[in-house]
């Protein structure tokens, strides 16, 4: 393994372990505002403790979204200091921007929503949590701004030996940004609710506190419901989007190797990356990727023979990733709806199967969004910024291979650590129940 | 050229900020290992800045966003350049904001030790180091054409060492004085009387440190060339006198004396090193500046709207939340309040 695969490992491990707490944050955050604002509006406890109780859990998750959020933002000038040389110009303003106008959002008033329970109005409780709740998802927008203009640049010019910005709104207004905004927000409003849905679950398995519960649980089934179906929306674009802007990820996530015009799908395949080709593809739908990739079942779809060898992404990560990924969305849409009608009839039998089922589901929209994330950045190589500069000319010349092996390995096993400190927290106080008195230091 | 000027500026202003607002976190955090002779006072001191530390934290993230977006150039190389020492105050970071939130998350008393440890450490090192940086970077880091040719050992000289330990020492007398205004009861005392005897070793350290300056960096040339920029030096003196002899009746005043302090300190020393951001300690010709490290003009304007439209915005509601927590609070308050750490 060389200095550039190491930085690389680096920063998916940061970057994963970061957006481990960053989606549960997007979306608890929207809950507990709406969970509060019913407790303003209606004065009814039930809506209190349970702003409390999740409460609890979203502080214990916030702060560790927070600081390994600070490791994100050094690490562009640390490993990659020829990347942040070369599109600084660009790629730092919504860095910046991000900072100025949604961290101070989010940190200043998660301080005031923990310690102003008694020294604010209800309402203005509320509206701090609403805007901790507008600050974290302002922020993802930004950042993926950021994002985007690696996956398709717009607005820019190669000038002075460097990408300079020439247009910040065609930078701001990415069509890849949108959907791609819109896609992640709302699997991090899935991974939220699939959360609430599974800890409410858990308790309404051991008979606590139902009313609590059972509101939590439709409140999260409804968000659940709207956010899988958002998603897949939002990725429907976005394939069209990939297709167009980024043929060889395209290629690469639906394993296609020769350009063919119509393209058909394949609903079994299994690559074969070293001979270029499928050993199987069978199951066939002819005309269906042409309409997958540009709405028309005639499009040309490229294959990736037509591009040469240095410029191609791995197949199987993307293909696997890309393949699960739509399964999983596939999945939360099924038992977002079964959650959406099950929890408001009255089948016992059946209701505790599905509980038990929601119980074991928390995890899967994490996996989910990871497999995302590997598309989206895996399926980019050997391109750092799309087409302009590639990974291997992105990296700080000065930092050797062994300080990137040691800060790789001091960085696995303090996160590593801190996971297992947070799951732990994490499950303790999930377990509680909120009437129950809490043992407080 | 005038838009490189207005980044230097607020570049400066970021950092300044930064360091006056976490500053007293961190002055927090070292002394409540010390200071605290139980937890029920840990836990008053702890909780005076519980509210605001995440949002102090913030200048620093985008005092590093702002190196990157109007000075990538800087940014990657100092960022780089400074990898190891960067990654532990990095992890240090990491640790105070986890020690702060999770220390009383589990009712034992090893659990609740190992974090007040933690959050020692995790207060103490990045002053410690944030000070060695700046002392690297006004003394000139030893780079050319070929890069840099140093490592975390070469920063851990004298004047960085200088450097580092006066951060400490002014932080700790920031955090005593923010201690002092926040609290009240017995422990109130006690701080005062540290941040009397604190007071010593910071004159001390101030004056080792600007005659050090003189001979180790060029940051005086500046007021070679402008004699009257010397005013910022004397006011930062006259403010660091004014310290002296804080009594319970004056900590209001001597906790704001003290953010005009690191204000001034701040402001005598970026002074000096205007027009650079970092210079090479080679040959002057390497020197990182703000000419030649920037974004281009059009990044800079835009950069500039959006600093003009939002800083202020931030300031307001970052205020307005230090005023809700202005009253200070006592053992009993905190006893009573189950919502706080």
């Amino acid at each position: 393994m060389d200095v550039i695969m190491l930085s690389r490992l680096q920063f998916a491990v940061t970057a994963m372990f970061h957006f481990i707490f960053v989606p549960l944050t997007l979306g608890l955050s929207v809950l507990l505002a709406y969970m509060e604002t019913l407790y303003v509006i209606t004065n009814n406890e039930l809506y209190l403790r349970m702003t409390k109780f999740w409460g609890k859990l979203f502080i214990i998750n916030f702060v560790l979204g927070v600081v390994t959020g600070i490791t994100m933002e050094f690490q562009f000038g640390m490993n990659w200091a020829g990347y942040s040389k070369y599109v600084g110009d660009i790629f730092g303003a919504p860095l910046a921007i991000e900072a100025t106008v949604a961290f101070f959002l989010e940190s200043t008033f998660i301080g005031l929503w923990i310690f102003g329970w008694n020294k604010i109005s209800k309402k203005a409780h509320a509206l701090a949590m609403w805007l901790v709740a507008f600050g974290t998802n302002l922020s993802a927008f930004w950042i993926i701004i950021a994002n985007a203009w690696m996956q398709h640049p717009v607005g820019y010019a190669i000038k002075n030996g460097r990408a300079e910005m020439t247009n910040f709104w065609a930078v701001v207004s990415n069509n890849v940004g949108m959907t791609e905004f819109l896609h992640t927000i709302f699997a991090g409003y899935v991974v939220a609710s699939f959360f609430v849905m599974g800890v409410s679950a858990y308790h309404l398995l051991k008979n606590n506190e139902e009313q609590l519960f059972k509101t939590s649980f439709k409140i999260a089934a409804t968000f659940s419901l709207i956010s899988a179906l958002m998603v897949f929306f939002a990725g429907d674009f976005q394939a069209s989007e990939v297709a167009e802007d980024q043929p060889t990820k395209f290629a690469a996530m639906e394993s296609v190797w020769t350009t063919e015009k119509p393209a058909p799908y394949y609903l079994l395949i299994v690559p074969d990356e070293r001979n270029e080709k499928n050993t199987i593809q069978t199951l066939k739908i002819p005309g269906m990727l042409s309409m997958l990739a540009f709405h028309n079942f005639n499009a040309e779809v490229k294959g990736l023979k037509a591009f040469p060898k240095s410029d191609r992404p791995p197949v199987l990560p993307n293909f696997i990733s890309f393949r699960l990924m739509v399964g999983l969305g596939m999945l939360f849409i099924l038992l977002s709806f079964l959650a959406f009608i099950l929890i408001r009839v009255d089948m016992p039998g059946l209701t505790r199967i599905f509980l038990k089922i929601m119980l074991y589901a928390i995890p899967l929209p994490y996996i989910a969004n990871f497999l995302g994330w590997t598309l989206a950045e895996v399926g980019r190589q050997p391109w750092i910024v799309y087409g302009v500069l590639k990974t291997s000319d992105a990296i700080s010349n000065s930092v050797s291979y062994s300080q990137v092996l040691a800060s790789f390995i001091s960085f696995t096993v303090v996160y590593g650590v801190l996971a297992i400190v947070d799951i732990y927290l994490l499950t303790k106080y999930a377990k509680q129940v909120p009437s129950s008195p809490m043992q407080e230091y | 050229m005038i838009f490189q000027v207005i980044w230097f500026v607020l570049w400066a202003v970021l950092w300044t900020v930064y360091f006056m607002l976490d500053g007293f976190d961190l002055g927090v955090g070292m002394l409540q290992l010390f200071v605290a002779k139980n937890e029920d006072e840990r836990r008053l001191m702890l909780n005076t800045i519980g509210p605001v530390w995440d949002g102090n934290e913030v200048w620093l993230i985008t005092a590093g966003g702002a190196t990157f977006a109007a000075f990538p150039a800087t940014y990657a190389l100092m960022f780089s350049y400074l990898y190891s020492a960067l990654l532990i105050i990095l992890f240090s970071l990491i640790v105070r904001g986890v020690a702060i939130e999770f220390r009383t998350k589990v009712a034992s008393s090893t659990w609740i030790n190992v974090w007040n440890a933690l959050m020692f450490a995790g207060s103490f090192i990045p002053a410690l180091l944030l000070g060695v940086a700046f002392g690297n970077i006004f003394h000139g880091l030893p780079m050319d054409a070929n890069g840099y040719h140093g490592s975390i050992l070469t920063l851990l000289n004298p004047y960085g060492l200088l450097s580092g330990l006066l951060f400490v020492v002014l932080f700790i007398e920031h955090g005593s004085l923010w201690l002092s205004k926040k609290i009240n009861g017995s422990l109130k005392e006690r701080i005062i009387d540290i941040a009397n005897k604190n007071w010593l070793l910071l004159v001390a350290l101030i004056v080792i440190f600007l005659i050090y300056t003189g001979f180790y960096t060029h940051l005086y040339q500046n007021y070679s060339v402008h004699p009257w920029l010397i005013i910022i030096p004397v006011l930062a003196g006259i403010t660091v006198v004014m310290l002296r002899f804080s009594t319970s009746k004056s900590v209001n005043r001597s906790f704001y004396l003290s953010c005009v302090t690191i204000v001034l300190i701040m402001a005598t020393v970026l002074t000096g090193l205007y027009p650079n951001l970092i210079p090479s300690s080679i040959q002057s010709s390497y020197n990182l500046t703000i000419f030649n490290s920037s974004s281009s003009e059009y990044t800079l304007k835009i950069m500039t709207i959006v600093a003009i439209i939002f800083v202020p915005i931030v300031i307001i509601y970052q205020s307005w939340t230090y005023r809700i927590f202005k009253t200070a609070t006592t053992i009993e308050d905190t006893k009573q309040n189950k919502d706080v750490y």
